[in-house]
């Protein structure tokens, strides 16, 4: 894999400065946090997947989205469809830092009467574009927002986001063949690569390797980097906007749980809550 | 006379010419759907799919997002079971405007066989919060709909048939989301019917009258949200009610209009369909005898009911 990504290294065209990457690793905390808390606070809720997207989305959110947080509805705007809907807590604490709605608004998640629901419904929340939940849906969606920029001659840009077992879903191959078939290059998708689902890892539940070969030979362009460094999550962001004439796929090699010792790597993490005192603990660590 | 299929066709293409924001996806069927015209003269507006329906359906969620408004269109088998939950999650529950037309439907499609026979699909379609359900009766109602659906900003789920059948209206009918019509009065009892069963359901009264008992005929095509009036209207003035209908007595018009019966005005009622049996091929007509839905079942139904009024 990490060979791979050296095949395919990308020119360093963009290079972050120091105090950016502190700003973006100072939100990543903010985020961090918040899906502690609210998955916490709410007793429901999934930390694994949304603590290894974290990263992702502060470059999405505060790098790389032409979005603004006070006009929500812009027809212009870029989207962002958050196919792993389970990432809810995550996309919903980046909404939030980006100033979307208020922070405070986080303590209601997954509460009775809130627009913060267990998975995210475009019509409750500002800057959700879609509403998941079910896996194997939002690429086909992105697809469908990137053939109505082409058909309206916009330039807004569409962002998937998949989780790595999710693409076991048929549908995601659908898409996938959908998206080179009309040479869609208005859209990337971003795999989280962090190899545990529900059950166990990707790897023992259903095998989705060579996922690089799979893409490619779907006619994707595909990108592979470290999911957790801000340099290349950007600068592939970047370079996947350039991309003509095909879809790019950005194969994020990524850590479930990412931040807190104990929940790396394991799928007890996928949907538990913690404990107070393993709340606090995994606080610490995140804090640091 | 043109079947259902052909007057859809046709009104997409006209359709497609007042409003720029209309597009049509197709999985592989268009011939059949009769998107056949619209893809001739709108190519960049419509989207081969390819055999793989789920993506179909979300690719069309994320065009009506985008202000299109998306018809997502193939045999009702395949447009409604295959992606009931890209349906549900991704075009019902955030309430976007596409547009779902499900062709060849019930029994009556020459001879297509079973596994290409929707009796079932307004049953998945009903029970989806938020969706408008739809089972025209004839070309031109069918023709006026696709107009009207175009206008009203949901998720619409419509049916088309394949055959010929009679027309039941005239020209000049305008169709309504919601709202019942009477063709035929009579007081003895009520055919509800939908689909290409209504002009089945007036040949049945046509010759229950020769007997003497004079039955009123309703189209009731949009199966959701359901003429609640209507049904009241008619079981109070006639006190007995039959329903027509090509789909499965499970879960359909028969099932809708009982709902509606037993909380508001409880009076005896028969239901025509399907009786939950598997069906098979043969000619339509052949199919309609056999699974008890020609006029002379319809018929036996009305006189079973009227026997059964207080
Ligand atoms: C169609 C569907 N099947 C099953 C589930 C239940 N489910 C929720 S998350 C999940 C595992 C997802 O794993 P992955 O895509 O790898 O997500 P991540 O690791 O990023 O959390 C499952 C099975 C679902 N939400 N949708
Ligand atoms: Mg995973």
């Amino acid at each position: 894999m990490k060979e791979f990504f050296r095949r395919r290294k990308l020119k360093n065209f963009y290079k972050l400065d120091e105090n950016e990457i502190e700003q973006f690793k100072d939100i990543a905390r903010e985020i961090r946090c918040s899906i502690l808390t609210m998955v916490k606070e709410a007793g429901v809720g999934h930390i694994g997947g949304s603590l290894s997207i974290t990263d992702i989305l502060v470059s999405l959110y505060f790098k790389v989205l032409k979005i603004n947080p006070k006009k929500p509805g812009w027809p212009d705007r870029d989207r962002l469809v958050m196919s792993k809907g389970h990432g809810a807590a995550a996309i919903y604490s980046a909404l939030a830092e980006k100033g979307f709605f208020p922070k405070e608004e986080l303590k209601t998640f997954g509460l009775i009467n809130s627009n913060l629901q267990v998975h995210p419904d475009k019509n409750r929340v500002p800057g959700i574009e879609a509403s998941t939940g079910a896996l194997g849906q939002g690429l086909s969606i992105g697809l469908g927002m990137a053939l109505a920029a082409r058909l309206d001659r916009k330039d807004y840009y569409t962002f998937v986001i998949l989780g790595d077992g999710e693409t076991q879903e048929g549908q995601v191959w659908e898409a996938a063949m959908f998206a080179s078939h009309y040479r869609i290059d208005n859209l990337t998708a971003i795999l989280d690569y962090n190899n545990v689902q529900l059950m166990g890892n990707v790897s023992e539940i259903m095998e989705i390797a060579p996922v690089a070969e799979k893409w490619s030979s779907f006619g994707w362009e595909v990108l592979e980097i470290d999911g957790h460094n801000f340099d290349q999550i950007i600068e592939s962001l970047y370079k996947a906007k350039e991309v003509k004439g095909k879809p790019t796929i950005i194969i994020a090699n990524t850590t479930k749980g990412k931040g807190v010792s104990f929940m790396q790597n394991n799928c007890k993490w996928h949907g538990s809550v913690p404990t107070q005192e393993e709340y606090i603990k995994a606080m610490a660590e995140v804090k640091k | 006379m043109i079947a259902m299929r052909e007057a859809f066709g046709k009104s997409l293409v006209e359709l497609g010419r007042k409003n720029k924001d209309v597009v049509v996806l197709d999985a592989d069927l268009a011939s059949s759907t009769k998107t056949t015209y619209f893809a001739e003269e709108f190519p960049d507006r419509f989207f081969q799919c390819g055999i793989a329906e789920q993506n179909m359906m979300g690719v069309a969620a994320g065009l009506a997002s985008c202000g299109k408004i998306p018809f997502v269109t193939s045999f009702a088998v395949f447009v409604t079971k295959r992606p009931a939950d890209q349906i549900a999650v991704s075009v019902a529950y955030p309430g976007l405007n596409v547009k779902i037309i499900g062709a060849y439907t019930g029994l009556f499609n020459g001879r297509t066989g079973a596994t290409h026979m929707a009796v079932e699909d307004i049953a998945i379609m009903r029970a989806i919060p938020g969706i408008v359900v739809i089972d025209p009766a004839d070309t031109v109602e069918i023709g006026k709909a696709v107009q009207v659906i175009a206008k009203y900003d949901g998720p619409v789920y419509m049916r088309e048939t394949r055959d010929e059948w009679p027309d039941v209206f005239d020209c000049d009918y305008e169709f309504e989301i919601g709202k019942a019509i009477t063709l035929k009065d009579g007081d003895d009892a009520a055919i509800i019917s939908c689909g290409v069963m209504t002009s089945e359901s007036l040949a049945a009264a046509e010759k229950l009258k020769e007997e003497g008992i004079n039955v009123r005929v309703v189209n009731m095509s949009t199966i959701k949200p359901i003429d609640r009036e209507a049904i009241i209207k008619n079981a109070l003035e006639t006190g007995a009610i039959v329903t027509c209908e090509n789909h499965n007595i499970y879960g359909g018009l028969g099932s809708a209009v009982a709902e509606v019966l037993v909380e508001e005005a409880p009076v005896p009622a028969q239901r025509i369909g399907i009786r939950d049996v598997l069906n098979e091929c043969g000619t339509n007509r052949e199919l309609m005898e056999k699974f008890g839905m020609s006029a002379t079942h319809i018929m036996e139904a009305v006189k079973k009911v009227i026997k059964k009024k207080k």
